[in-house]
């Protein structure tokens, strides 16, 4: 069996499984807690400092050091878990898990094995209108470890590789799914929830390109109908949602391909190489390692008293799902808008503050999942950053005041909505200060009008000859003309009274 | 003063008790620094023949002996004239007391090499718990004392720079693994230290060196600073010539510490104010398995006759059963190799000690640890490594955890009849240099009578008792419940009294010729 395919094998691949496939995969996602400190010592978990500036004797495992368990990575964990619908154990207790990497100082991670804090769960997640419920198995708390710097691309091969502590010791969930997840795009949708829920719950930033989501793969192929699972493989490094679908693609079509052709899946792990668009074998099953697992004898277990349990459950926000429902409920809203504006809680407290204020929702709806996502994306910001912006909330309400009262524009608005929170001041000043009121003056607009009529004689011939859409391109030009401020509905009239109906050339 | 042994006033300075060294310099008899220097002379002139230091911090050592006679002096000043020593803070007992350090603690800015190749260029960038509390209660580090590599031994002849050797017998072994601290207090070069003790790592080499060490409950005292050997196990303890003398340490190193989450909540339990109470109305535990085979004449005789000299002055005794016992070896050969193995792990020549160059990181990782490595730590690596591995865990690692609960059961049945057991510390007088280097389960067995006490993690104490024919020490242990130190402590104190006669003031004669 060959270990690539062929150009055309991959073409192939990303079309998707042979028919008569169904692929079976399962989740192991790494979520970064967006404590202050460290899991077992005080070290900030500040992103991006300096290599090796957060750092102490316990995260750098120096001999002699000790851990102490961070009491807001254990909240944050329980937190995560019981959004999941997890069962949360009474006590739980930590573990070493045992290897050799240079960037684990202690050459053992304090992980959890047979005693996670939680356990149990499962998520809900919309495929195609349908409600798809995905078992989660655990959550566990362990700590992260540090990051290598290579030389070259990778440690093999590299003259020299640095390591940067800075991230060892920042608290990690690992949340593992059952293998009930039927397709590539269900993994990321399942995905994509559940980063919106860590949003929520705001136990981490869940952001793909920092590494504080991780996941990889379990990924198997069988005949429908079949009950036994096939030889899966494990595919790593999957640090975008992008990569999540296309490699699981991949890996189900390699899969099905070899089977399909008499071979065998072996068990091994496979990485997702993005350039070549294919996964890659890492190491086979014979050589996956023992860690050794045992009790951590330096941190004690763990007793989670069932009324504090409850006061975290108590305390849980409004998730993702239930929000999507009140959103299309109570401000009648497509279901599409609602997914995009619940996808952050940022983006959607920001919507129903604009939707409440003005009393408009579905017009706060669309200038919030267009201008607003917009503006922040070109202004380097993300959702998470409209958190406590009332001013911006303001701005905003005003722009479609102004608008829906037509003293704007809406292109005029969406120019001053832009201003307005780069400048941080308000639309209405910008609005006079600039002088960019909607032109309603019929003298003045008439002026335009033959203007543009006299500029464009090819248009006026073409609306003559009865093509109706050439009086939209001559508003269009009227438009440039009064720079966005005259008023559209009733340009078009004027272009039409000018030239009489269409056709008549 | 039995003995009637002529004391000079230097053999008075390096050989005198906390108390009476305290009580001197509290009333400006003699400095901090004379105490001092008298120390570091006395390891000049012998430590070449006993080697008991790795690193002497003379400096160091001179300045905090200046900063603890510049406290006096200060006190004095606030007092109008001499300090009375009765009404001292205990916490300023140790204000100018010269102590060694066994090389396992670490220490700001002096190397910590645990024993070890590996460790030979380690400077930590900060103190152990322990050691910090020392500092601040004005005590002066005079240096770091030899060990067993990584604390794994019970002779001292794993050191990787070379054996410690007994004082009163140059030819014999101090015991292990804190044998440079038992050593050092012996000879006088210091008046007491800190050892390490995960299977009888204090109390042997106390016993050998005739010297009092105390292994506390796991917990009573950090560990956060102790280079990790098992860490289950492991414990840090005082040693020093007077049951006194160990106490007033305990009382000053021991408490909650928020930086290991393993240390007990709660004050330190104070020792002091019963240590004089005597053994009158005590109940000896005594069992037949810490008394079986394999104990030799001497060792037996010296025990039986402290218990028949307490006897006498009103303890009781019971005869308790320990059936778990003969257990203790095996299990504590799975855990603490297990556990070791785990922790020394770290160790792979990535950001610290020694680092051999290699190929690739696997061939650096494993280049160093073939180097930096003795072969006593190597046997427990693999031993360790292999008992917890896929496929054996349930049948060592497990198993060995499910019998250590049995011996803790054991003990707790032992202690509803007996308020402290009394055991023998080691089967034997120490051996000579050499003689087991070669046949470790032989060496093994030399911890046989106080691993269990690490196992169960009590408080158990090491306190002469008399000498064999040949006049090496002997030693007899006192095991007690849970955070019982002072109750282990005041027997110890009484069997101290008891055999006063035959023990006190006999001094090795390499350090007082
Ligand atoms: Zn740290």
């Amino acid at each position: 069996m060959q270990e690539r395919p062929t150009l055309a094998e991959s073409r192939t691949a990303r079309e998707g499984l042979p028919a008569g496939w169904e692929v079976v995969i399962g989740l192991e996602i790494h979520v970064e807690l967006a404590t202050r400190s460290k899991v077992f010592c005080g070290c900030s978990t500040e992103f991006g400092a300096p290599p090796n500036t957060h750092v102490c004797p316990v995260c750098l495992g120096l001999p002699g050091s000790l851990p102490v368990l961070n009491e807001k990575a254990v909240e944050y964990a329980v937190r995560a878990g019981l959004a999941l619908n997890c069962r949360v154990a009474e006590r739980a207790k930590f573990d070493r898990k045992n290897y050799f990497y240079p960037d684990l100082p202690k050459a053992y991670q304090i992980s959890q094995y047979d005693r996670p804090l939680c356990t149990d769960g499962w998520l809900d997640v919309q495929v195609d209108g349908q409600t798809r419920r995905v078992g989660i198995i655990r959550v566990h708390l362990e700590e992260e470890t540090g990051k290598l710097v290579h030389s070259t691309a990778t440690i093999v091969g590299s003259r020299y590789s640095l390591v940067d502590y800075n991230r060892s010791g920042v608290p990690l969930i690992e949340i593992v799914t059952r293998p009930d997840l039927r397709s590539p795009e269900e993994a990321r949708l399942f995905l994509e929830e559940l980063r919106s829920i860590m949003l929520y719950l705001g136990v981490s930033d869940v952001k793909m390109e920092e590494g504080s989501l991780r996941c990889d793969a379990n990924v198997s192929v069988r005949r429908p109908g079949e009950r036994r699972l096939g030889t899966k493989t494990e595919v790593k490094n999957l640090n975008t949602f992008k990569a999540v679908e296309r490699a699981l693609r991949y890996e189900a079509w390699r899969q099905a391909a070899i089977l399909e052709e008499g071979g065998v899946v072996r068990q091994e792990t496979r990485g997702w190489d993005e350039a070549s668009g294919s996964t890659i074998l890492m190491r086979t099953k014979e050589t996956v390692e023992d860690y050794r697992y045992f009790p951590e004898p330096d941190v004690p277990p763990v007793e989670l008293d069932p009324s504090w349990v409850e006061s975290i459950r108590r305390s849980l926000p409004e998730l993702p799902s239930a929000r999507r429902r009140r959103l299309q409920e109570a401000y009648k809203l497509p279901a599409y808008d609602a997914s995009v504006l619940c996808e952050h809680p940022a983006l959607a407290d920001f919507f129903e503050a604009v939707a409440r204020r003005t009393g408009d929702p579905k017009a706060a709806s669309n200038w919030v999942m267009g201008e607003v996502l917009r503006l922040l994306r070109a202004m380097g910001m993300e959702p998470a950053d409209l958190a406590g912006r009332e001013t911006w909330v303001a701005y905003l309400s005003e722009v479609l005041a102004l608008v829906r009262g037509g003293t704007v524009t809406a292109s005029v608005g969406k120019e001053v909505l832009e201003e307005s929170l780069r400048t941080d001041q308000p639309p209405s000043a910008i609005v006079r200060a600039r002088g960019l009121e909607q032109v309603g003056d019929e003298t003045q607009l008439v002026q335009w009008v033959r203007q543009a009529i006299a500029a464009n004689p090819d248009a006026v011939a073409s609306y003559r000859s009865g093509k109706e859409q050439a009086a939209g391109f001559l508003v269009g030009q009227v438009m440039k003309l009064s720079r966005g401020k005259a008023n559209p509905k009733v340009v078009g009239e004027l272009v039409r009274q000018e030239l009489g109906p269409p056709g008549r050339g | 003063m039995t003995g009637a042994v002529a004391m000079t006033e230097e053999e008075a300075l390096l050989f005198g008790s906390i108390e009476e060294l305290s009580e001197r310099l509290w009333r400006g008899e003699i400095s901090a620094r004379e105490l001092a220097e008298a120390h570091l002379r006395q390891i000049e002139r012998i430590d070449g023949e006993i080697h008991a230091y790795l690193t002497v911090v003379a400096e160091r050592a001179l300045t905090q002996a200046d900063a603890a006679d510049r406290w006096i002096a200060r006190r004095r000043q606030e007092q109008g004239g001499p300090v009375d020593v009765r009404r001292l803070d205990p916490s300023e007992r140790l204000v100018g007391i010269p102590w060694a350090c066994k090389d396992v603690l670490c220490t700001e800015g002096v190397r910590t090499t645990c024993g070890s190749r590996m460790l030979e260029s380690f400077v930590p960038p900060y103190s152990a718990t322990v050691v910090t509390r020392l500092d601040e209660a004005g005590a002066v580090m005079l240096g770091k004392v030899n060990m067993d590599e990584f604390a794994m031994g019970s002779s001292n002849e794993n050191s990787a720079f070379g054996p410690t050797r007994n004082p009163w017998d140059l030819d014999r072994v101090p015991g292990g693994s804190s044998g440079g601290s038992a050593a050092a207090v012996a000879a006088g070069e210091a008046v007491f230290s800190l050892g390490s003790d995960t299977g009888g790592s204090v109390r042997l080499p106390a016993s050998y060196c005739g010297v009092v060490g105390l292994k506390p409950t796991y917990g009573a005292v950090s560990r956060y600073g102790l280079v990790a050997f098992a860490s289950s196990l492991d414990q840090v303890g005082p040693i020093a010539r007077r049951v006194r003398d160990c106490a007033i340490v305990f009382e000053a190193v021991a408490g909650p510490d928020p930086m290991d989450s393993t240390s007990a909540p709660g004050p330190v339990p104070a020792v002091l104010p019963t240590l004089e109470h005597g053994a009158g109305g005590v109940r000896l535990g005594l069992a037949p398995e810490y008394f079986g085979e394999g104990l030799s004449a001497p060792v037996r005789e010296a025990v039986m006759g402290a218990v028949a000299r307490l006897e006498r002055e009103g303890a009781t005794t019971v005869e308790v059963r320990m059936p778990h016992l003969e257990y203790a070896l095996p299990v504590y050969y799975i855990i603490s190799p297990s556990e070791a193995s785990s922790n020394l792990a770290r160790y792979d020549g990535v950001r610290y000690g020694l680092r051999r160059p290699g190929d690739d990181v696997v061939a650096m990782f494993s280049r160093t640890r073939r180097d930096g490595f003795g072969d006593e730590v190597k046997r427990r690596i693999m031993l360790g490594t292999y008992a917890l591995s896929t496929g054996y865990y349930e049948a060592f690692y497990l198993k060995a955890q499910k019998v250590r609960t049995l011996i803790r059961r054991d003990f707790e049945q032992a202690f509803e009849r007996a308020d402290v057991l009394v055991t023998p510390v080691s089967p034997s007088v120490p051996f000579r240099l050499g003689e087991r280097v070669d046949d470790p389960l032989q060496m093994y067995l030399t911890d046989i009578y106080t691993l269990s006490v690490n196992l169960a993690g009590l408080p158990a104490v090491s306190v002469p008792c008399g000498f064999s024919p040949e006049g090496l020490p002997i030693g007899v242990q006192i095991i007690g419940p849970a955070f019982a130190e002072a109750r282990v402590l005041q027997v110890a104190r009484a069997v101290e009294a008891a055999v006063a006669d035959q023990v006190a003031d006999r001094r090795p004669a390499v350090a007082v010729r």
